[in-house]
């Protein structure tokens, strides 16, 4: 199970950062996300690994696993979520405005930027 | 239990709904909530600063859960300076947005500012690593929103960036958390410090990983060279009162790196010893080059004051990567100076704006305004280059004197001096053009007059400069007390133990107390 979850966080991982270096919006989106779930997996990952275990103390149960990553992951999740759907937007914003999807720098004319100056 | 400490966080989380669902029409309404808001605020960070003077540690358990189950507010002399610095320069830059009627020129500008107060407070004040990560996130969402406030091709493309950028620090931020829960099981500051110092010299691999990831995330928020390239665009483009406020969140970089790196893997922590001094001082001799270079190179003048930013930030990375008393207490002083010169340049940069149409640096028709206009930008540009008689000068002594025993001392040295003067010629030559030549163009018979700035925005900016003033005649006091702020950093166990020992719900009984 080990192999499986660390393969997983690994090829997220790299898909995220393959799609992040493609530096237009819709794939570096995806790689953000991609990003996040391997972030997410690995901070569940981050309590050990225990399968069939509760995280709250019982009578009679000696193996437990550890509540604090869930509640982490659980505020990571909402708040990589969010952060994705403000993204979105000001992405789609920027795009339908200017006509061009990318992410880094373009050069700038100077006519450019009075016009867009406000 | 003092409850005043959670209030720099509490305020602005109230203040900041009431203005959206209350006030949201009224803009008269908002900004006297918002100025009021920011008042209270300043009150209760001078008090808490009055706290901490004399060396106190004041700790605030969430719900009184005790250390590490609970969430804990720290107040120590180095937090509520920063909260202090924080509430003072919300002021000017809240008046100057008010004057200029930036803050009319979109929705929600002055609840998504609370909420943005709300996230830089308790970054500063938190005492919990996994908290801090949630204040990044607070005071990040709230600038994605102040970031493209009033709208525009150049600024939403230059959000896009920003915005990207910062998820990707934030998700660093999240594997360098894992790492550390994983490597210690606690995310608590000081119950860190104790179980980091406890782990044996032979298992160190995991914690070595996450100090090294930890100090990325923060470089990144530091815009330290080579991870600066979100500040530019994002500064440049950004309203400026908006850019102003941002000069406090590369600090909240500065201050994380402090924090954790003299608490939780402090210099003399076998495991993580060299992290600084091979790593932080070349990335921080180099984004100081850069910046200052980025200052002489600049076609705009919005750019320019955003690399003097990342420059001013590389002089706050050289004295923090001396990982000394003197040198943290140089850096201190430099990051009050550089966020006060910061943010009055870049208010001074929208004074130009207003009073020209454009931020070109070549030879333009006089602005409105042209001779108050110059002179803040001469006091500012004085001040940001580190020449006599201000603030920056001595901010820059400091950091030379700091580094005089340092091995690297010729090289700090070098680069500070050469880049001072770099950016000497980048400063005086903007200045030049923007306020000299522009005597020599004829006007067009047709152009457009441009109205000159409102009288409140010369009053905010005239206000950050009276303060590097000040920062400068109370240079004495102020170096002696960042002085004591750096003993108490170098000393973290009063604060440890007053963290881990205070007893709440769920505290570890001591022998003898059953």
């Amino acid at each position: 199970m080990e192999f499986l979850v660390a393969s997983a966080i690994g090829i997220l991982t790299a898909g995220g950062i393959y799609l992040t270096l493609r530096l237009r919006t819709f794939p570096v989106i995806l790689g953000v996300s991609l990003l996040t779930y391997a972030v997410n997996v690995f901070l569940f990952a981050s309590g050990r690994l225990t399968v069939g275990a509760p995280p709250i103390l019982r009578d009679g149960v000696s193996t437990y696993t550890d509540p604090l990553p869930q509640a982490l992951v659980l505020t990571a999740i909402v708040i990589s979520f969010g952060m994705t759907a403000v993204v979105v937007m000001i992405g789609l914003g920027a795009f339908l405005g200017s006509d061009d999807d990318h992410v880094d720098d373009q050069p700038q004319t100077d006519e450019d930027r009075s016009e867009d100056a406000s | 239990m003092n409850h005043w400490i959670a209030a720099p966080i509490i305020l602005p989380a109230l203040v900041a709904p009431f203005i959206v669902l209350a006030a949201r029409y009224h803009i008269g309404i908002q900004r006297v909530l918002s100025v009021a808001g920011v008042l209270a605020l300043i009150a209760i960070a001078f008090g808490l600063a009055l706290q901490a003077f004399d060396g106190t540690i004041t700790l605030y358990q969430m719900s009184d859960w005790s250390a590490p189950f609970g969430i804990v507010l720290v107040a120590d002399r180095l937090s509520t300076m920063m909260v202090l610095l924080t509430a003072v320069l919300a002021l000017f830059v809240l008046l100057y947005a008010i004057g200029s009627g930036w803050d009319n020129r979109g929705w929600h500008f002055h609840a998504l500012y609370q909420f943005q107060l709300m996230g830089i407070m308790g970054a500063f004040l938190t005492g919990d690593l996994f908290n801090l990560f949630v204040f990044f996130e607070v005071l990040l969402i709230a600038s994605y929103g102040l970031m493209i406030h009033a709208g525009g091709n150049a600024r939403l493309k230059a959000g896009v960036q920003y915005v990207l950028f910062n998820l990707i620090g934030s998700t660093l931020f999240l594997f360098a958390l894992g790492s550390i829960y994983a490597e210690t099981g606690t995310l608590n500051m000081a119950d860190l410090a104790n179980r980091v110092a406890q782990i044996g010299p032979e298992a160190t691999v995991g914690i070595r990983v996450a100090a090294v990831l930890l100090l990325l995330v923060f470089a990144i928020k530091a815009a330290v060279v080579p991870l600066h390239f979100w500040l530019p665009s994002s500064y440049a483009e950004a309203p400026a009162p908006v850019a102003a406020l941002f000069a406090i969140m590369t600090k909240v970089g500065a201050y994380a790196i402090i924090r954790v790196y003299t608490m939780i893997f402090s210099p003399d922590l076998a495991a993580t010893a060299g992290l600084h001094g091979y790593w932080l001082m070349p990335a921080a001799l180099v984004s100081l080059a850069i910046g200052m270079t980025g200052v002489l190179a600049a076609k705009h003048l919005d750019r320019l004051v955003a690399f003097s930013v990342i420059g001013s930030m590389g002089m706050v990375m050289v004295s923090i990567a001396l990982f000394t008393p003197a040198g943290i207490a140089a850096a201190l002083y430099y990051i009050v100076h550089s966020t006060l010169a910061g943010a009055a340049l870049f208010l001074i940069v929208d004074l130009v704006r207003t009073g020209r149409g454009s931020l070109t640096l070549t030879p333009q028709a006089v602005l409105a305004g042209n001779a108050l206009t110059a002179a803040m930008f001469f006091v500012g540009a004085i001040a940001m280059a580190g020449l006599p008689p201000l603030s920056g000068f001595l901010g820059k002594l400091l950091v030379l004197n700091a580094s005089y025993d340092s091995p690297q001392m010729v090289w700090i040295w070098a680069v500070v001096l050469g880049s001072s003067l770099i950016s000497i010629v980048g400063f005086s030559r903007a200045g030049s053009i923007l306020f000299w030549k522009a005597h020599s163009v004829t006007p067009e018979a047709e152009a457009e007059v441009m109205a000159r700035p409102h009288a409140l925005s010369y009053v905010a900016v005239g206000g950050l400069v009276t303060l590097l003033v000040a920062h400068t005649v109370f240079a004495g006091p102020v170096h002696s007390y960042t002085t004591t702020m750096a003993a108490q950093l170098f000393a973290p166990q009063p604060y440890i133990s007053t963290v881990v020992d205070t007893p709440g719900k769920l505290s570890i009984p001591k022998t003898g107390d059953h």
